[in-house]
């Protein structure tokens, strides 16, 4: 588990990868004759090419105890799954993909063979186990590679499932090391092996290295020490150690609970704020603000599309983007549709639902049926490790800030300036606004775009976590009104905390009564909170209630 | 005004004089796949891959020394109207086989109509067994050829000991589910070595059921997902479990509804080196598969087309009847019925396939691991063939449940200890 903590399939790492080959390779001083290579491939070919794993793993330690010059580079193409025996020759070569072909090399000597199509191939079949076999072997080898984080991610690789010579190798190693965090990881594997395997005094080095570690590996060996140590000290040592860790974790699991209620929280925030605005303020039951964030997701897309080579930045395009793509489709439909329906609740409800439909059904005819593939940009993926025991996603970290940073623009504008006055005149009193002469017709449209483009950016921060697809909408769109109704209609805080609150009970009830409970409960609570309290958590005055 | 009009009865008088010269002299094919709705990403493929398969049989001159002639109606995802489209497929159209539906409740939406009726249909898609009609062949996977095999790669391949199995709230994963908990038991994996988790459709959230997970498998003992999940919820759960750093080396995750159609329209990146077990993959290594993705690229006009799992099914399904039709020298349902069973066509993996006498198919089992241009490596596959098996052997409720259709038997639910033969459902 702790090889996770550093994305080991990440693309970032096959680059690298192919640096530790060269500086390998460069190490490779003994020269050996390329024609022992040659046989020694071919002759493995039928154990390579063939269904049965262990014979091809077999095949793997043959190479890798040979003194083949080009194993490092077999083994890496294998790690690539670029090695492959081409079909009329049985050649073993080595294929890297050209657009719809395969560039093909000897794998014996490097030499050009020109291009195939794949079906020319076969491909030598490398599954998950093996990878990591093969990268524990290429790991003793980058041990000593000139980049830190090679090294960082041998050692990385090899805690947990070394043997004792190369525990001895690294024991050598440690004191040369220049890196702290190299070192670090070093003596932790090292702690590790000595913990059940070293001499008394090593363990003891080992007992007060991992003591307040939290590392699994550390925990485990732990665990076994505590039960099976024929020494009993050592046993109630471990154990106590044990007891520590894992009091500890269990705080960390409570603190990464809360985030993931934090962070639910904030896409329900997210989704719904928009409609808050819209519903809340205006009191516009609008049935079509799943289909404002869909548009805001699928703008994402298209930002993406039009920037292939900017996935990084795009989203800092697609925020403005989709503000006034949701933004001009809500003042279109404020201005045809729903001005001629105002005080007449069902009708508005009925006459947006029908504009969901037709939304949802011209992105079907226009764009695709089928989901659309929004990338992640890469300061958004992985995670923040604060320590072994709690990491924490960085896209939920990102939409927790984003869902904070629109909910205080969103407050300014409400009690900061001229419109957001305005906006709360008309809200209270419209008669009187209109008296005061504020323009009502003019503020309702502003309002109802600035709820829709509110939407269509909370679409760009979705487009993040789930699906881009017709029916994102719909996903969202109950979600939405249960935070509205449950935090009190028209007022921006009570959408805040009903958000969190709900997003937080949602996370605190899954890990006992699973997922689909929890949603029911929640629901139920929702009932009866209602009943209670018909106008929320934050009961608004103003026109709502005149009504 | 008059000239529509005039427009419309000639072409209606067209229409009937078409129809009235194919009723004498071509054989009628019925394609019940959902065009439009929920299920009409999946369907519509199968819909064309039926009329790519139609025309070419016509190249080789018809069956019988008759043209086929597809029927395509579209049931539109919605349920109950597949029943009604089967029954105006065999009662109007006069269809000698139907070739349709994806859903199980689809699936069991028509079974009624069609054993009225006395039709024939074979359905493609794997499914949750527990069910053998006389009137229907399942070409897709039963959970034997599936699930099972997918386990045990696991089990003896990867040496998982620990297992998650996790899937979307409805019919097929809690039957799969309560199949695999089963036969995990029976291998003698201790009970708090399972961990099973149901989430609702189009669930987005995962960040507690990942955390679980990867708390669950941090216990020193290699652990393995087995994900019955369901669509649209998978996007979300493999970013999530890249997001925390779960990589498919430490815990690996075997899906049993992500195939190639379903990940060109992801962002695979997150995906790769997670597994699937089909019966076919795109990637299988067999001439039989390179002409059949010519064909059907040239047949739909795009080299970006991908095949996968259930055409394959249609294929093995299409040609069966084919056979069956030839051998029993008409298109009589209860002579087909009687000819199919027995009958081998060539798969696409470069073996053959043949007809059971529970209505289930030999298939081999495949395991992919998922690359990122969308398709799959396979890693694992049977040494042999897999015979579908109808009714689960780890269930104590069918174990004692056999099917066999051939007479004097002629039962697709028989009780074995009982000597009983028990109407469809249990």
């Amino acid at each position: 588990m702790e090889a996770a903590t550093f994305r080991p399939f990440g693309t970032h790492d096959w680059v690298h990868m192919k640096i530790l080959l060269a500086s390998f390779l460069a190490l490779l001083s003994f020269a050996v004759v390329a024609a022992d290579d040659n046989e020694l491939i071919q002759a493995l070919a039928p154990d390579l090419t063939s269904k049965s794993a262990p014979q091809r793993l077999h095949a793997i330690d043959t190479i890798a105890s040979s003194p083949a010059s080009r194993k490092a580079v077999w083994l890496q193409a294998m790690i690539d799954g670029d090695l492959y025996q081409l079909k009329s020759t049985d050649d073993m070569v080595i294929a890297t993909k050209q657009g719809k072909e395969y560039a093909v090399a000897k794998a014996s000597d490097g030499t050009d063979m020109g291009v195939e199509k794949k079906r020319a191939l076969r491909k030598i079949r490398i599954d998950n186990r093996m990878r990591s076999y093969l990268r524990s072997l290429m790991g003793t080898f980058a041990l000593s590679s000139d980049d830190v984080d090679e090294r960082l991610k041998a050692v990385n690789a090899l805690i947990g499932s070394v043997d004792s010579t190369t525990v001895e190798r690294i024991r050598e190693l440690e004191p040369q090391e220049s890196s702290e965090q190299v070192r670090d990881k070093m003596g932790l594997l090292i702690s590790i092996h000595d913990l059940e395997n070293g001499t008394e005094a090593q363990q003891a080095d080992a007992f007060s290295f991992v003591s307040g570690r939290l590392d699994n590996d550390v925990i485990n060996s732990l665990r076994r020490l505590s039960v099976s140590s024929d020494n009993e000290l050592v046993a109630v040592r471990a154990a106590d150690l044990l007891a520590k860790a894992e009091s500890s974790k269990r705080w960390y699991a409570h603190i990464e609970t809360l985030f993931f209620g934090v962070s639910l929280g904030s896409v329900l925030v997210v989704a719904a704020i928009g409609l808050a605005i819209t519903f809340g303020v205006m009191g516009v039951i609008n049935m079509a603000h799943g289909e404002l964030i869909m548009l805001g997701a699928y703008t994402t897309y298209f930002v993406q599309q039009l920037f292939p080579n900017a996935i990084d930045y795009s989203l800092l395009i697609a925020v403005p983007a989709a503000f006034i793509v949701s933004g001009s489709v809500g003042v279109l439909i404020e201005r045809t549709v729903i001005r001629h329906l105002y005080g007449r609740t069902l009708e508005t409800l009925l006459a947006t639902f029908g504009i969901s439909l037709i939304l949802q059904q011209t992105v079907r005819t226009f764009v695709s049926s089928q989901n659309v593939a929004v990338i992640n940009p890469s300061w958004m993926t992985g995670s923040w490790m604060v320590n072994p025991a709690l990491s924490l996603t960085l896209n939920r970290m990102v939409i927790i800030g984003f869902c904070l940073l629109v909910f205080a623009i969103l407050l300014l504008v409400f009690t900061r300036t001229g419109f957001g006055l305005q906006m709360r005149a008309v809200a209270q009193n419209r008669q009187m606004a209109r008296a005061m002469g504020i323009r009502s017709a003019r503020v309702d449209a502003m309002t109802f775009g600035l709820g829709s483009g509110v939407a269509g950016i909370a679409g760009v921060a979705l487009s993040q976590l789930g699906n881009v697809g017709p029916n994102l909408g719909q996903t969202y769109i109950i979600d939405s009104f249960i935070v509205v109704v449950f935090g009190g209609v028209g007022n921006l805080w009570g959408t805040l905390v009903a958000g969190m609150s709900l997003g937080i009970g949602n996370k605190l009830l899954e890990p006992w009564i699973g997922a689909v409970l929890a949603k029911i409960i929640l629901l139920v609570f929702i009932i009866l909170f209602i009943q209670k309290r018909p106008s929320g958590l934050f009961p608004q005055r103003g026109r709502a209630v005149e009504n | 005004m008059k000239k529509t009009v005039s427009a419309f009865v000639l072409s209606v008088a067209t229409m009937a004089a078409t129809t009235a010269v194919s009723a004498a002299d071509t054989i009628k094919v019925g394609v019940l796949h959902s065009l439009s709705g929920t299920m009409a990403i999946s369907e519509t493929t199968l819909k064309d891959t039926m009329l790519m398969l139609i025309d070419e049989q016509n190249k080789k001159g018809g069956l019988l020394g008759k043209e086929l002639e597809a029927v395509v109606v579209d049931p539109a995802s919605d349920w109950p109207l597949f029943a009604e489209k089967a029954r105006e497929l065999i009662e109007k159209e006069k269809v000698s086989a139907i070739f349709g539906a994806w859903t199980s409740v689809s699936r069991k939406s028509v079974l009624p109509v069609i054993e009225e009726l006395n039709g024939l249909m074979f359905y493609p898609v794997q499914y949750e067994g527990e069910e053998s009609s006389k009137n229907v062949f399942y070409t897709g996977a039963a959970p034997n050829q599936q699930a099972i095999p997918a386990v045990d790669y696991l089990m003896n391949d990867v040496g998982a000991t620990r297992w998650v199995l996790a899937g979307t709230d409805y019919v097929y994963p809690r039957t799969t589910n309560k199949i695999l908990e089963a036969y995990l038991l029976d291998k003698g994996v201790p009970a708090e070595d399972i961990m099973i988790n149901y989430t609702p459709f189009g669930h987005s959230d995962w960040q507690s059921i990942v955390a679980e997970i990867k708390q669950f498998g941090s216990a020193g003992k290699k652990t393995a997902v087995v994900s019955t999940v369901n669509g649209d919820a998978n996007v979300p759960f493999y970013k999530e479990l890249a997001n925390q750093g779960v990589s498919a080396e430490d815990i690996p995750v075997i899906a049993f509804s992500v195939g190639e159609e379903e990940l060109s329209g992801f962002d695979t990146t997150p995906l790769v080196g997670h597994l699937a077990a089909w019966n076919y993959f795109m990637s299988v290594e067999s001439d039989a598969n390179d002409e059949f993705i010519d064909a059907w690229q040239a047949f739909i006009g795009s080299d970006e087309r991908v095949t996968n799992d259930p055409m394959e099914a249609h294929y093995i399904g299409f040609n069966m009847w084919v056979k069956a039709v030839e051998k029993a020298g008409s298109t009589d349902t209860d002579a087909v019925e009687e000819a199919i069973i027995g009958i081998s066509v060539p798969n696409l993996s470069g073996g053959y396939s043949t007809m059971m006498p529970n209505h289930h198919i030999t298939k081999p089992v495949l395991i992919g691991e998922i690359q990122d241009d969308g398709q799959f490596d396979i890693v694992w596959e049977t040494s042999g063939l897999v015979a579908g098996d109808a009714w689960s052997d780890f269930l104590p409720e069918s174990k004692q449940i056999i099917s066999d259709w051939r007479a004097p038997l002629a039962c697709g639910n028989y009780n074995v200890t009982k000597g009983v033969c028990s109407g469809q459902n249990l």
